[in-house]
This record gives structure tokens, C-alpha cells and sequence, in this order.
């Protein structure tokens, strides 16, 4: 068990990295019109579209952090909610994307505040 | 004698006189190549303020009081002061002029307003309106970050086109040309051709030299001709902010418009920080002329290594409303002759 | 436009696109491979972490996520995380821990206008696109799994 628990580091590593080198060249072959912010978007919107037909799904189960926590993994968890919010109805739909990604966002918020309050940038 | 020559330019008749300078700097402004040349290096860039628009505000006070003590003048000596910055209103100065309580006219020029109110001021006493006036601006690269990019702590990977707004204010004093004193040499500002905005359609709020490149050339062609002179005519042509690419542009612009520089052409924002500074493409801001020409540039007329040089301040004069909006960013170059004359 | 410059502002444009500077591609892919891929590594390794503590995968993988959150605001706080940016590019913007710098700083730059008005209001200045953006899609999503299901 614990041998195969470490073996999942490396898909980790080369998928989250393969996905920030495609947000590289996005940034970098589209400057100045495209800014950062578009290329969030871009992914968030990647995600939640891959994440709402299911096919984010079989890149989570195989590369763990490396598909979750980049931020189509965001948009993964507001895709996959609205489509499972979908079975209880319209109502469903309304809530499911904010409930998928609710914990990430509270724990930035709070984060933040946290840090608003003790930390003077620094420039 | 009618002062005005040509299109744009005014000829003083009776040159007002630099009277001196003084200017303050920020920490890693303090560790740049002009080092030698600032008055006094904020030990951090808060300078013990609650806020850096409070530690800005206070540095330009500091800019001016300084200036005013260091010539032996009382702050009733003065006329007008003539400042400006980048935030908001002007606020910096604004909130500076409080505690100064002499007669204030606030000027945006974005960062060539040292040119700016160097050339307005000239004009004030020449014209017989005023005995001595203080020229001064700021900027931060901190308070600039927040008011036209994004947060501070905010990571992003600048582009290479990228220019670094200088922390720092640079304050002149300016009087009436009678040299009385018998002190030998004096320097004068003889000449100012104010600027025109012009606009070639540069959207890139990263690439700020190339939107002032063209309103530089403009008036320093304006200028050659107004006088008819050319670039061989000055010791130095000193350009404010266009930081090195902005800086290579120029030189293109001027040679395919007839006049060829040769190396007496240089840039405040190239001049301000050493390549390993890491800045990319240079230093920008009201801060980075004011600094570089109240310092380094006075310090070497003084010293009779240049005698006669050409002044012009440049700026993007656009916000993060009208970028959004679309808009493209108008530049605007100012100059200023500026002469070591003996007695 | 200038009557004294002889150059037409599509000629300048030519000029300037001359004298760019090209960023340097490789350079910046790899870096952001190194750290981008470092930050998902690291957040791997806390999830085996918890999964060795026995808690269920997803579960593990929500608490693995939070505590990269933690992570990138606590080095957004300390003034580190921009520096990680500067050197990582997209490696340090597109992880949970650069979604987290972009709400922290805004917040802690803005808590000089008070709490309400400046660090309530412009906490979502940056990342609030990227939530509204995706509350859209996903809700564009689950309604046509509603119709067309």
C-alpha cells in the first residue's frame, strides 16, 4: 500500500506541470491582447465544461493534485455540480456549481481576511 | 522682442536661473548607477507612514522644504509652486501643498511634468509674474502599481517591455537671472517648447515607451525647427522616461524624419537603474526625470561637463478607465533648454 | 498624428514590432513546468498524507486543496508568492495557491480604505471574473443536462 501511495507523485508533478506550460504559451504567444485574467478564464471555462461532460473525471482519478489543483480543477468540481444538481431539477442546477467549488471559495475568503488583517504588503 | 519663435517654442529674454534642486529617492533608486547624486535614500518605502500615498505625499513636502532650506530661501520667498504626480487629482501634491501655504498651481503632465513645470515656471518669472518658483513632482512605484496595474502582492510575470516606476521627487528652484552673486557660473533655462498630445494608437499600458516615443520626436522636431537648430546643437538631448526601447525608437523616428543623433542622445529612465536592477526596458514616472535632472543631470552642468542641454520630459497620459474602454494612450513630450552661462 | 514625425502610425507599428523584445519560450515553459508541476506535487504529498491518516479520498483531495489555498495566502501575506510568479510565470498563477494570491492581495492592499469598503469590497477584484465565469458556465451546463437528459 504504502509503495503505491508515492507512485502517484509523478503524474501529479508532469500533469500539473504540462497544464501550466499550455497557460505559458497562451500568456506568452497572445500578449499584450490576452492578460492573465483571459487566461484564467480560459482554463476555468475549460474545466467547467470538461468537468460538466464527465471527461475531467479520468485525469483526476489519474493524476490526483495535478488535474485537481490547477484551476480547470476549479472549474471541474462548478461543472460537476451543476450537472449532478441537474438530477433534483432546475434548482439543482442553480446551486450545484457554487456548492461544488464552496469550500474552496470560503477558505479564500477567510484566508484573505485573515491575511488582510495580520500582513502590510510589502511591495 | 516678442518671446514666442516659431510654433511652439518661447525664447525667455531674460533666462530665469536654476537657483538649485533637491530630491529624494527610494531604496532601490539609492542602490542605481546616479547613487552619488540624491539628496537623501528612504530608508524603506513606507518612510514610517501608515500608507505609501501618505509616504509619497510626505516625500514630495520633504522634496520641497529641503529645496527651499538647502538655497537659504523662507518658504515666503516663494510665489507659486507648480506640482504634479501620477495619482488621482494630484492628490500627493495636494495633500503636500497643506502644510507649504504658499499660492499652488497643480499640473498633470504624467511623467513629464518636471519638464512641465519647469517650462511654466520659466514663464511665470520671465514674464514678470513671479521672483522665485518651486517646481516639483513625485512618484512611487508602489502607489503607480495599484492605481494603474494591479495589487502589489499581486504575482505576475512583467514583460520584457515593462518599465519600473521610480520612487522618488525631485524639487527646483527657480529665480530671476540676477546674477549678482559673482558666483562664476550659472545655470539658466533659456528656451521651452511645450508639447503637443499625440497619439499613434499604442494600447499596451506594458510598452509605455513606444506611446511617448512619437510625441517626443514631435517636439524635439518641433523645437529644431522652431530654432533652427538640430541635434548637434546640444551637449545633451536627455529624454524622461522612454526607458531603452522607447529610447531606440526615438532615434529611428528623428533619422527618418530628416535629423540624425548622433550619441548625445539619452533617457532619464535608462540612466536611473544599472541592468542587473532587473527593471526590464527602464525606469518611468514623474519621479524618474525629476530626480535624474534636480541630481545627476544639474550636478554635471554644475561641474561645466555639459554646458548646454535639451530637457525633454515625456509621458503616457492615459488611466486604467480608458485603456478599458478601449483607448489608445496619447503621449506628450515637453522640453526645456537649459544653459551654463558665465558672468 | 504629427505633421513633423515622417512616419505614419502603421509604419511605427512595423518599427515597434521590430524592436520587442521576444520572451523567452523555452525558458519561461520550462520554469513554469518546474513550478507549476512543484505546487501540484507538493499538494499531492499532503494528500497521501491524509490518506495515510485514513481519511477517504475525497476528502482528502478537498483538504489537500484548502491547504494549498492556505499555503499561496500565507506566502502572498509574507510578500513571497509574487516573487514565485515572477520566476514560475503560469506555474505560479494557475494553481489554487496563485486563485489564492489573487484574492489575498487585492485585500491586503486595499485594507488602508477601511475593512467594509476597501478590503470587502475589492477582495474579488482579481479572482471574481474567474468565479462569475464559472458559476455561468457550470449553470449553462447543468441546464442543458437538464433538457437534454
Amino acid at each position: 500500500m504504502s509503495g503505491s501511495l508515492w507512485l502517484n507523485l509523478v503524474p501529479a508533478f508532469v500533469v500539473g506541470g504540462l497544464l501550466c506550460v499550455c497557460a505559458q504559451l497562451l500568456m506568452d504567444l497572445t500578449k499584450p491582447k490576452f492578460t492573465p485574467a483571459h487566461v484564467l478564464i480560459v482554463f476555468a471555462s475549460l474545466g467547467t465544461v470538461t468537468g460538466a461532460l464527465g471527461w475531467y473525471e479520468p485525469l483526476v482519478k489519474f493524476a490526483g493534485a495535478g488535474a485537481t489543483v490547477p484551476l480547470t480543477g476549479f472549474g471541474y468540481v462548478m461543472g460537476k455540480g451543476a450537472v449532478q444538481g441537474a438530477e433534483s431539477g432546475i434548482l439543482g442546477v442553480l446551486a450545484g456549481g457554487i456548492e461544488g467549488a464552496a469550500i474552496g471559495i470560503t477558505a479564500a475568503i477567510l484566508f484573505s481576511f485573515i491575511c488582510a488583517v495580520s500582513f502590510k504588503p510589502k511591495g | 522682442m516678442d518671446k514666442r519663435v516659431g510654433k511652439k517654442t518661447v525664447v525667455f529674454q531674460n533666462p530665469p536661473e536654476i537657483i538649485g534642486g533637491y530630491n529624494v529617492v527610494g531604496p532601490k533608486e539609492g542602490k542605481g548607477p546616479l547613487n552619488a547624486h540624491f539628496d537623501y535614500v528612504l530608508p524603506d518605502t513606507y518612510y514610517g507612514k501608515k500608507t505609501w500615498e501618505k509616504a509619497e505625499s510626505a516625500m514630495i513636502e520633504m522634496a520641497m522644504n529641503e529645496a527651499v532650506k538647502k538655497h537659504k530661501l523662507a518658504a515666503d520667498d516663494i510665489d507659486y509652486v507648480l506640482a504634479g504626480d501620477l495619482l488621482n487629482q494630484n492628490t500627493t501634491s495636494n495633500y503636500a501643498l497643506r502644510q507649504i501655504g504658499r499660492p499652488f498651481i497643480g499640473m498633470f503632465g504624467a511623467c513629464s511634468t518636471m519638464a512641465l513645470t519647469a517650462a511654466v515656471g520659466a514663464m511665470l518669472i520671465d514674464g514678470g509674474f513671479a521672483g522665485k518658483v518651486l517646481c516639483a513632482t513625485s512618484s512611487h512605484h508602489e502607489t503607480a502599481e495599484s492605481q494603474f496595474r494591479m495589487p502589489t502582492e499581486h504575482g505576475n510575470q512583467r514583460p520584457l517591455t515593462a518599465q519600473w516606476t521610480v520612487t522618488g521627487a525631485g524639487c527646483l528652484v527657480l529665480g530671476k537671472g540676477e546674477s549678482g552673486s559673482g558666483q562664476g557660473a550659472t545655470i539658466h533655462i533659456t528656451a521651452a517648447t511645450l508639447g503637443c498630445a499625440i497619439d499613434y494608437g499604442q494600447t499596451d499600458a506594458n510598452h509605455m515607451g513606444a506611446s511617448m516615443a512619437p510625441a517626443v520626436a514631435d517636439t524635439l522636431l518641433g523645437h529644431f525647427y522652431d530654432m533652427g537648430t538640430g541635434p548637434e546643437s546640444y551637449d545633451l538631448i536627455v529624454s524622461g522616461d522612454l526607458g531603452n526601447l522607447g529610447l531606440e525608437l526615438l532615434k529611428e523616428l528623428l533619422d527618418k524624419s530628416g535629423f540624425h543623433t548622433l550619441d548625445n542622445i539619452q533617457d532619464c529612465g535608462c540612466l536611473i537603474y544599472s541592468a542587473d536592477q532587473d527593471v526590464h526596458a527602464g525606469g518611468s514616472g514623474c519621479g524618474c526625470s525629476a530626480v535624474v535632472l534636480s541630481g545627476y543631470l544639474l550636478d554635471r552642468l554644475r561641474k561645466k561637463e555639459l554646458r548646454k542641454i535639451l530637457f525633454v520630459g515625456s509621458g503616457s497620459l492615459h488611466s486604467k478607465d480608458s485603456l478599458l474602454q478601449g483607448e489608445s494612450m496619447p503621449g506628450i513630450g515637453h522640453g526645456v533648454v537649459i544653459e551654463v552661462m558665465d558672468h | 498624428m504629427s505633421v513633423l514625425v515622417k512616419v505614419t502610425p502603421q509604419e511605427y507599428e512595423e518599427m515597434n514590432k521590430k524592436i520587442q523584445p521576444k520572451p523567452k519560450l523555452i525558458r519561461n515553459c520550462a520554469m513554469a513546468f518546474v513550478v507549476g508541476g512543484g505546487i501540484c506535487l507538493v499538494a499531492q504529498i499532503l494528500i497521501n498524507v491524509f490518506l495515510y491518516l485514513g481519511i477517504a479520498l475525497k476528502e482528502a483531495q478537498i483538504l489537500g486543496t484548502t491547504s494549498m489555498i492556505f499555503l499561496g495566502s500565507l506566502l502572498t501575506g509574507l510578500g513571497l508568492y509574487d516573487s514565485i510568479v515572477s520566476l514560475g510565470g503560469a506555474g505560479g498563477i494557475l494553481p489554487v495557491t496563485g486563485f489564492a494570491n489573487a484574492m489575498v492581495s487585492p485585500a491586503m492592499d486595499s485594507k488602508k480604505d477601511g475593512y467594509i469598503l476597501g478590503v470587502g469590497a475589492k477582495m474579488f477584484s482579481v479572482a471574481g471574473p474567474v468565479i462569475i465565469c464559472g458559476t455561468i458556465v457550470a449553470f449553462v451546463m447543468g441546464l442543458g443536462c437538464l433538457i437534454f437528459r
